[in-house]
């Protein structure tokens, strides 16, 4: 243990704290009511939802800039789902999602830099620059998919694969409130209730498809509801230990053999759809801001931690410099080519050099 | 006069206008203003304002096509090309609403509002998710008349989805699947190269008793300015259009490539002293096969060249007849300039596209052979 000489020792190490009661469906019981925080673990997700949030805010500026092409579809206000979710399962378990990927890939363990790398297209990019911001990659975990709802059909055949191979792994499988209305969902649903596959499907309902609120576009907005056979719980996706404890309920579900489980994660996010979306045209810049002042996720477990001596302001504060360090300056010249490519794909024949994106300094 | 014909025209109802502002007075009627080739995004172009581009407006006039309604995702608030702008508050939430998520759902829902005799125009937000409707457009849509004997048919439905590389579109914002479609007797696929044959087209498309795709290249929604009439017209459909005279090689394509095929007939002109002839497919199913076949008797060399993939690409059909019709016409190898087979890449994009060069390429190739 390393003692400093600020009074290390005068911070509580653990503390409970009470998290609210999940809705349940087609359950007895459901994830405990009260959740413990050591003061390592509390740091480590504050570490964790800033990286993202500031990954997020970086990635909105470099857009904005045009350094970042194509579709940016960003992730802040959800990152209590990320960081709930990956301090529940193993690193060996797998996990796929939507396009909102940016978060799911820092928690994956892939690195800023290359995650900012790959955003603008660059070969140090997760995908070699390939893929952009829909299509990141990692071990155990599978991006990154473009093609709402499509993706959880693969998530049911990833949990086959690990029920076939034996390993006790299970698969994370998220989806959206929008992608809940698409067919190819219940077609899963029905899969993985028949053959119990060891799969959580998790719906990250931030109460707009796009442009569109969910009681606009769904006959029932309780998509925890939605496997019908398959038990479901609604938990409070602001609130990271209120998530880590559901996952961790739904993964002893899924590993003792009991089949899938789907869990519906509340909550919000910040920007719009994607960076074309302003994100107000649908929803009040109040309704924004009211989230933001009430449940933003990362100021909740600040305050959590702060009210309960767990950490000082000054600790916080730190850690927002060093994140902020580590975001801004994977330096640009440092991610590989100024020119783009000149390891071309297979097929390429002579053409114009491409040469709009001027070397970034 | 103008209007009175309008008032009593009781051919479509349906009025594309262009609600551009400052379109130059250089803009005359059919003339596109050519798009720059897809390679330079120049965004120094004066920008035309955002609604520089067709926004479908109905005519309040009774119309002859039944109860007709427009509905896919988000087409409520004028949809995410603002297509349909303002026509919900023209028109009544009943006729213009929403969709959840779900493309099979829209398309199956649209196949069975036609057969009840109602004109459904259903859009599918990108082209690039019409897969999951794949099934009710190829199994349901296009066999409707054919397996009921001719009791029943979906021809009052109309699919549109915006189509084509955008530029920063990537795998899946910038698909052109309109051969996936030809493939399938049945229905008709239509493509259009500018706002006026946009309106004139769209408007054949409905009024045709057939079930048609409609694809609109999304990325001429800006780009593409012209003086549009305001009264309904349609362009006949399965008929090409042979845009430029020539005598030496004959261009086809469609959609917005065209634009780039002018600008490759004038580089051969110029450079090459070769004349070509430009004719845009405008319709890719069923295809005018005389009018391509009758151009390449006259030239002897035919280019075709689509964003598509190449391999079972529609060039590929094109090629195929024509060396059947034409065989001992042809004065060199049919050229088709494509995208590669790969999936419409992110970064690659501009290595991707058939731009003007490889297109001026084939043909000096072609001349030379």
């Amino acid at each position: 243990r390393v003692v400093v000489s600020r009074s290390f020792a005068d911070f509580t190490p653990q503390a409970t704290f009470d998290i609210k009661k999940c809705d349940l469906h087609q359950l007895e019981e459901g994830p405990p009511l009260k959740a413990e925080l050591t003061r390592d673990q509390g740091l480590q997700y504050y570490r964790t939802m800033q990286t993202v949030r500031r990954m997020e805010l970086k990635a909105d500026q470099l857009y904005k800039q045009k350094i970042i092409r194509g579709f940016c579809h960003l992730y802040d206000g959800q990152e209590a789902c990320a960081a709930g979710i990956e301090a529940s399962i193993n690193p060996t378990d797998h996990l796929i999602t939507a396009y909102r990927a940016h978060g799911y890939t820092y928690t994956r363990g892939v690195s800023i830099k290359e995650i900012l790398a790959e955003l603008t297209g660059r070969k140090g990019g997760v995908a070699k620059g390939k893929g952009g911001s829909m299509h990141m990659y990692a071990p155990h975990f599978y991006g990154g998919n473009g093609i709402v709802g499509a993706q959880v059909p693969l998530g049911a055949g990833i949990a086959l694969a690990c029920q076939y191979q034996g390993n006790n792994q299970l698969c994370v499988t998220l989806y959206g409130d929008g992608a809940a209305n698409q067919g190819q969902l219940f077609e899963s649903f029905n899969m993985a209730a028949l053959w119990k596959l060891p799969c959580i499907f998790i719906c990250e309902n931030n109460k707009y498809g796009m442009g569109t609120s969910v009681e606009r576009a769904s006959a029932s907005i309780d998509y925890y509801k939605r496997g019908d056979f398959i038990p479901g719980i609604r938990v409070d996706g602001m609130d990271v230990l209120c998530v880590r404890e559901a996952t961790k309920f739904a993964a002893d579900h899924c590993r003792s053999g009991k089949g899938p489980i789907v869990m519906e994660l509340q909550t919000y996010r910040y920007h719009g759809h994607s960076m074309s979306d302003p994100g107000v045209s649908y929803r009040t810049r109040e309704e924004i801001q009211e989230v933001r002042t009430k449940s933003d996720p990362i100021s909740m477990l600040k305050e959590r931690m702060l009210s309960n001596n767990m950490a000082s302001v000054e600790e916080f504060k730190e850690i927002d410099v060093d994140i902020r360090k580590q975001v801004e300056e994977p330096p640009l010249e440092d991610l590989c080519n100024h020119i783009f490519y000149n390891n071309p794909p297979l097929e390429v024949r002579g053409t114009n050099p491409w040469s709009k994106l001027k070397s970034v300094s | 006069m103008a209007a009175a014909a309008r008032f009593f025209s009781r051919r479509a109802n349906f009025k594309l206008s262009l609600s551009a502002v400052g379109t130059g007075a250089h803009s005359s009627f059919g003339a596109a203003l050519l798009k720059p080739s897809p390679n330079c995004n120049s965004r120094t172009k004066t920008q035309r304002r955002h609604a520089a581009h067709f926004t479908f407006q109905p005519d309040p006039v009774p119309t002859q096509y039944g109860e007709w309604f427009i509905f896919g995702e988000d087409v409520a608030f004028g949809g995410v090309f603002r297509c349909t702008v303002g026509l919900r508050d023209k028109y009544g939430k009943d006729r213009v609403f929403n969709t959840p998520l779900c493309e099979q759902g829209i398309v199956g829902f649209g196949i069975g509002a036609a057969v009840a005799g109602a004109t459904a125009i259903a859009e599918i937000q990108f082209a690039d998710y019409i897969y999951p409707a794949f099934d009710q457009i190829v199994n349901e849509a296009a066999k409707y008349r054919y397996r009921s004997g001719n009791l029943f048919d979906c021809g009052s439905l109309t699919i549109r989805a915006p189509w084509g590389c955008v530029g920063h579109g990537s795998l899946y914002h910038s698909q052109s699947p309109e051969a996936f479609f030809a493939h399938c007797p049945g229905i008709k696929v239509v493509i259009p190269r500018s706002p006026v044959q946009a309106k004139g087209l769209l408007l054949s498309c409905i009024a045709d008793k057939n079930p048609c795709i409609f694809f609109e290249p999304k990325i001429l929604y800006r780009a593409a300015v012209e003086q549009v009439p305001e009264e309904p017209y349609t362009i006949p459909l399965s008929q090409a259009e042979i845009l430029q005279e020539g005598s030496d090689v004959t261009l086809v394509t469609w959609g917005t490539q065209i634009h780039v095929m002018k600008e490759v007939a004038a580089m051969a002109q110029e450079k090459l002293g070769v004349s070509c002839e430009v004719i845009d497919l405008q319709t890719i199913l069923p295809w005018d096969t005389e009018t391509i076949c009758k151009s390449v008797v006259k030239t002897g060399r035919l280019l075709i060249s689509h964003e598509a993939p190449i391999t079972g690409g529609f060039a590929a059909e094109i090629s195929s007849t024509v060396q059947e019709e034409c065989f001992l016409n042809l004065e060199a190898p049919i050229s088709r300039v494509c995208g590669y087979d790969t999936p419409f890449p992110h970064i690659f994009e501009p290595f991707y596209i058939p731009d003007k060069w490889k297109c001026f390429e084939a043909i000096k190739k072609m001349i030379n052979y």
